[in-house]
């Protein structure tokens, strides 16, 4: 379903993706690995349409994903370094924006998400309060509550405790059972159990 | 169910509100330097109400240009610190849409109260009250147009890193038609005269504003996420 075919991508005069190639189809989660500084963020971020990258193209369910760009973002979530939340909103709050800005969403599937990535407790308070690894949760929430089959997650565990990491495991693991794909730039590796899983080494020349 | 396009608008609109309501300073701040431009004046120029009302336009509309420059760094400058214009780009919306709507809640914010307190500043400035209907439309109809062209300006400055003075130069060559006509509209209300001509051509630029800024804007916010 999604196709990456050789990207090339300069930032500067740094040429940091030299011919990247990969594809994934349902049920299958890739992990990027390779040293900071190596392009993992900046593979995610041409992926996602963010980046334009010089050379080479990305897909998605046969179509170039920069012809079709409202169709393959619908069907995307992106979560990068920082959570995307607004300070000054509650968790709640910004999750009914973020994801009401794509589908419908009630009280209700938010609240029964945010306990999933155990941010109930804390999603009425401002998101300015909370610590790092709080606003990871919540911001896992919004990727899970946003019902995309493509996940694109730039190092999904930082600031999270044990607990937390083991959590992104799992809902990778069941976003790759739904069918999903998970395209996701990690240090540490995950505990996953599901099959499917394929490794990207960046940087490895 | 993909969301519709007016709730998305919606959405956008509610959430900037909320935001402003939450941090007031921000808002206030450029209505403040606005009140206080337009009440020094008088202290700073002979006390005769013919000359001040001569001044009056003038007063009024750079007053009202400064301040909406100083206003526009916030438009885009705070959601793309924290990623949240990055998930705009990336909603599957129409990006354009999501800026309009931002935009016009941006004008409901700094424009609107500003046009509004007007009246407070022209009374100063020896403005004849029956010239204060004319005063308050056209600064808020210039004010909308204004913030439409400083949409351009605000996502085009987002990837430099001292953008405030580069937005106002971006700004000033685009908003000179608006002050002109502006502060003729002005002028024209406080002599009696009728205020149409100039007005439909605010409204004109404000309406070539609505059609054409939103798709700059968009373009430009695109590359400033870069």
């Amino acid at each position: 379903m999604l196709n990456v075919a050789g990207l090339h991508l300069w930032r500067g005069d740094r040429h940091v993706l030299r011919g990247v190639s990969f594809s994934a189809s349902a049920g299958q989660c890739v992990l990027l690995t390779g040293k900071n500084g190596a392009g993992k963020t900046t593979l995610l971020r041409a992926i996602a349409g963010l980046l334009d990258p010089e050379e080479g193209q990305v897909s998605w369910r046969g179509a170039p994903a920069r012809e079709a760009r409202g169709d393959f973002h619908s069907d995307l979530a992106y979560l990068g370094h920082e959570a995307p939340l607004k300070g000054d909103l509650s968790g709640h709050e910004n999750l009914r924006f973020l994801v009401g800005i794509r589908r419908a969403v009630t009280r209700a599937e938010v609240d029964a998400a945010l306990a999933r990535t155990g941010a109930r407790t804390f999603s009425d308070r401002a998101v300015r309060l909370l610590s790092a690894g709080q606003r990871r949760r919540v911001a896992l929430a919004g990727v899970l509550l946003s019902g995309a089959s493509l996940w694109l997650l730039d190092e999904p565990t930082t600031n999270l405790d044990v607990d937390g990491q083991q959590l992104v495991s799992s809902l990778i693991d069941e976003q790759v059972s739904r069918g999903g794909i998970v395209v996701a730039a990690v240090h540490h590796p995950l505990s996953l159990t599901s099959g499917g899983l394929v490794s990207l080494e960046l940087g490895a020349t | 169910m993909k969301t519709g396009t007016l709730e998305v608008a919606r959405l956008v609109m509610a959430r900037d509100l909320r935001l402003a309501f939450r941090k007031p300073s921000q808002l206030l701040q450029p209505l403040m330097f606005f009140m206080i431009v337009a009440t020094l004046f008088p202290l700073t120029l002979t006390p005769e109400m013919s000359r001040l009302r001569d001044a009056a336009p003038g007063v009024l509309w750079v007053g009202a240009l400064l301040s909406s420059l100083l206003a526009l760094e916030f438009l885009f400058r705070d959601d793309a610190q924290d990623g949240t214009l990055e998930q705009f780009a990336l909603s599957g919306q129409s990006l354009t849409w999501m800026l309009f709507a931002k935009t016009c809640t941006h004008w409901l914010l700094t424009g609107l109260p500003l046009a509004l307190s007007a009246p407070v500043a022209a009374v100063g400035l020896g403005v004849p009250a029956s010239a204060m209907w004319s005063v308050v439309a056209s600064l808020a109809l210039g004010g909308f147009a204004l913030s439409l062209v400083g949409a351009i300006s605000a996502g085009l400055t987002l990837g430099a890193r001292r953008g405030g003075v580069l937005l106002s130069l971006l700004t000033l060559p685009l908003a000179v038609p608006i002050l002109v006509f502006g502060a003729d509209a002005t002028q024209r209300a406080i002599t009696g005269d009728a205020i149409a001509p100039p007005m439909y051509l605010l409204g004109a630029i404000a309406v070539l504003g609505v059609t054409l800024a939103p798709l700059a804007a968009a373009a430009a916010v695109r590359i400033g996420l870069e």
